[in-house]
């Protein structure tokens, strides 16, 4: 019992210092980029409190990244850290599938 | 109105038809017409295994390698590596055309477990890819395979038919030859519909099974703006990739020879009038089990190899080794053919392949090798992988192409009904020359007889010959014909014998008869001698006689004379002496 005890000890501290790290892919400055944008803010400010990476790519201007993360649909937004990796695509108005997407709120 | 017709057909070739994308493929491009329509989109659809991805990439990698059309491949079910190695095995080298910048492949992996929808989106990112893929190799042709993994990973399928209705019309305006494929649906060219998206050219693969026999086959459903084969054809998955062999009977107008090649039995070359089989002529054997049937045929084949002209024998019933010995032991070494690569033999057993794949390996193996003399050893056994009409109906094909590339050919063909002059298949009619080889029983004994039912074109033999199979080959001999018909075997030989034996009777009789007259003319002329002897005997006697004779008078003239002297003298001087 006592190894499990101190993994779990040892995940509580390093879930609070980990930082997430988020990909967001959006095609141009349609009105459904800028809306992806805004809720992938809010949700990072309200729920990661600092402890977040956010980067923003335009696929028009990056499609070798786009190629990479297999990005078919956009907008995409992909927690690239903690693993495991997670996709959202869509505007992330439904906020409630990506909060428990990322794990900030039990279903 | 004749005069319509010539502007007519002016006017259609002014007109030029849709611009054509070759896709390089064996016979596709025939049927088509020249390929895929250049700078549309089409799609090629069938069941699982039925060869879509693998049409798709040689499109590309002909497009690539013979066109030097780059092309893109967004594969949405197979990785790029899978896909390398997959088409590796049929020698295609995808790496070293990506290297080349000839080929572009990417996998778009789509994953339902690792994705979300949270709110509204649309697909600009394949685009964007695609555009990407495309501009930086310049591509010309697309490959989207397939395109319905799409409707696996994503819910909204209204959007997704959109996209697609945009996807296709972007492709339309980037001016590329696309091709997408989709899987066959319930009673539908496509599980998801994507025929509706498509209106240019849809291809239809298929890979049917009858009889625990599968064919593949192709069709085009639709070309639009182009004259296209309508026809279901076979085609042929092999390790040189994907080969359509549009067959059809392609009507009888080939040119015909005069030329003639012996049959491999001299008795058989007089019984076609002396020269033996049209070149390019269609001969049959036919006749029951153990007639002879494959010795006439490893003949024929033999004596075409002598000739050093090529001989391609499809084996149906024997392996190739089997062939070899068993023509061996009648003294026809057609291994020695094999190593001297003038011979190759095909042995497959008919229920291998459907008949119409049996149909595109012979085309297959002809186009490769170039033969000048076929044989098919036997037809019959065909049928155990069609009925009747469908091997009567491929075999015609079969002929038609064989005339039309003057390969003469020789089939040999099972009878159960002996001395039932038809053939099972109802072939008859395509055959220019018909041998039958019969079993004739007569005391106890089976014996061949063999047969001219016809031969189109030349004078040939009406008469029953014994076919005899000897260690060094085969032989024909005119059979003996006695007082209850026709004799074969043992029979004739007796006849023979007899004949023979009567024959030397004869011929003692005529000499006992000459040695009498011999010894009478002997005799005679010892007579004749005698006679004329004493002939000469008789002469010398009479000459002899005729001079003593002559002496006498002589004598007597002279004795006369001096007598008158003496009597005159005595007149004058009154008997005194002078």
């Amino acid at each position: 019992m006592k190894p499990r005890s101190s993994t779990k000890a040892f995940e509580r501290v390093t879930e609070k210092r980990a930082k997430t790290v988020l990909r967001l892919y959006i095609a141009g400055s349609s009105a459904r980029s800028t809306t992806a944008i805004e809720n992938a803010k809010q949700i990072c400010e309200q729920y990661l409190d600092g402890r977040y990476e956010l980067q923003i790519i335009d696929i028009f201007q990056q499609p070798k990244l786009a190629k990479d993360d297999q990005i078919l649909a956009v907008p995409t937004l992909i927690r690239k850290l903690p693993a495991p990796l997670r996709r959202f695509i869509g505007d992330l108005s439904n906020r409630n599938v990506v909060l428990v997407g990322l794990d900030l709120k039990k279903k | 109105m004749p005069a319509t017709l010539p502007r007519k057909t002016a006017r259609a070739r002014k007109l030029p038809g849709i611009e054509k994308a070759p896709s390089g493929i064996d016979g596709f491009d025939q049927i088509t017409g020249g390929g895929l329509p250049r700078g549309r989109t089409s799609l090629v659809c069938g069941s699982a295994g039925s060869g879509k991805t693998l049409f798709a990439m040689e499109f590309l990698i002909n497009g690539a390698v013979e066109c030097k059309e780059p092309g893109v491949f967004l594969a949405f079910e197979e990785t790029a590596d899978e896909l390398a190695e997959n088409v590796a095995s049929l020698g295609f080298d995808v790496e070293s055309l990506v290297a080349k910048n000839m080929l572009s492949v990417d996998f778009v992996k789509i994953d339902r477990s690792e994705i979300e929808e949270a709110g509204d989106y649309d697909l600009e990112g394949l685009f964007v890819r695609l555009n990407h893929a495309i501009d930086s190799i310049k591509a010309k042709r697309v490959v989207l395979d397939t395109l319905e993994a799409l409707f696996a990973g994503f819910t909204n399928e209204a959007l997704l038919r959109s996209e697609l209705r945009r996807l296709f019309h972007w492709l339309k305006g980037k001016g590329v030859t696309a091709l997408i494929t989709g899987e066959r649906g319930d009673g539908e060219l496509t599980r998801y519909g994507l025929e509706e998206y498509v209106s240019d050219c849809v291809i239809s693969l298929d890979n049917r099974v009858v009889d625990q026999v599968s064919t593949r086959r192709m069709r085009i459903v639709k070309y639009r703006g182009s004259a296209h084969g309508s026809n279901e054809y076979p085609f042929l998955i092999d390790e040189t990739g994907f080969s359509v062999l549009p067959v059809t009977s392609l009507g009888l107008d080939y040119s015909v020879s005069t030329e003639r090649v012996p049959t491999g039995v001299a008795a058989l070359d007089d019984m076609l009038d002396g020269g033996g089989y049209f070149r390019g002529s269609s001969i049959l054997v036919s006749g029951t089990a153990g007639t002879g049937k494959s010795s006439l045929a490893a003949l024929f084949a033999d004596a075409s190899c002598r000739r050093t002209e090529k001989t391609l024998y499809f084996a149906l019933e024997e392996s190739s080794g089997q062939v070899c010995r068993n023509m061996k032991s009648i003294g026809i070494d057609l291994q020695s053919w094999q190593d001297r690569k003038l011979l190759q033999i095909h042995a497959a057993r008919p229920t291998v392949f459907g008949l119409e794949m049996h149909l595109v390996t012979m085309h297959k193996a002809v186009e490769e090798f170039q033969p000048r003399s076929l044989v098919l050893d036997p037809i019959s056994s065909l049928t155990t992988t069609g009925n009747p009409s469908e091997v009567k109906s491929m075999l015609v094909r079969l002929f038609d192409y064989l005339k039309m590339k003057q390969i003469t050919c020789l089939v040999t063909s099972l009878t159960s009904k002996p001395g039932f002059e038809e053939t099972d298949l109802g072939i008859s009619s395509l055959i220019d020359t018909w041998f039958q080889v019969r079993d004739i029983e007569i005391s106890g004994e089976r014996t061949r007889g063999l047969y001219l039912v016809k031969s189109r074109g030349m004078g040939h033999s009406n008469q029953v010959r014994e076919f005899l199979i000897t260690s060094h080959g085969v032989d024909l001999v005119p059979v003996a014909v006695g007082p209850h018909g026709v004799l074969t075997g043992s029979a004739r030989e007796h006849q023979e014998s007899e004949q023979r034996a009567q024959a030397l009777h004869r011929q003692q009789e005529i000499e006992r008869k000459q040695r009498g007259l011999l010894r009478k003319s002997k005799a005679l002329d010892a007579q004749i001698e005698a006679m004329r002897a004493e002939l000469a005997a008789e002469e010398e006697e009479a000459r002899a006689s005729a001079d003593e004779s002559t002496a006498r008078e002589d004598r007597l003239t002279a004795a006369r004379a001096l007598l008158s002297e003496n009597r005159s003298a005595a007149r004058s001087k009154n008997g005194r002496r002078a």
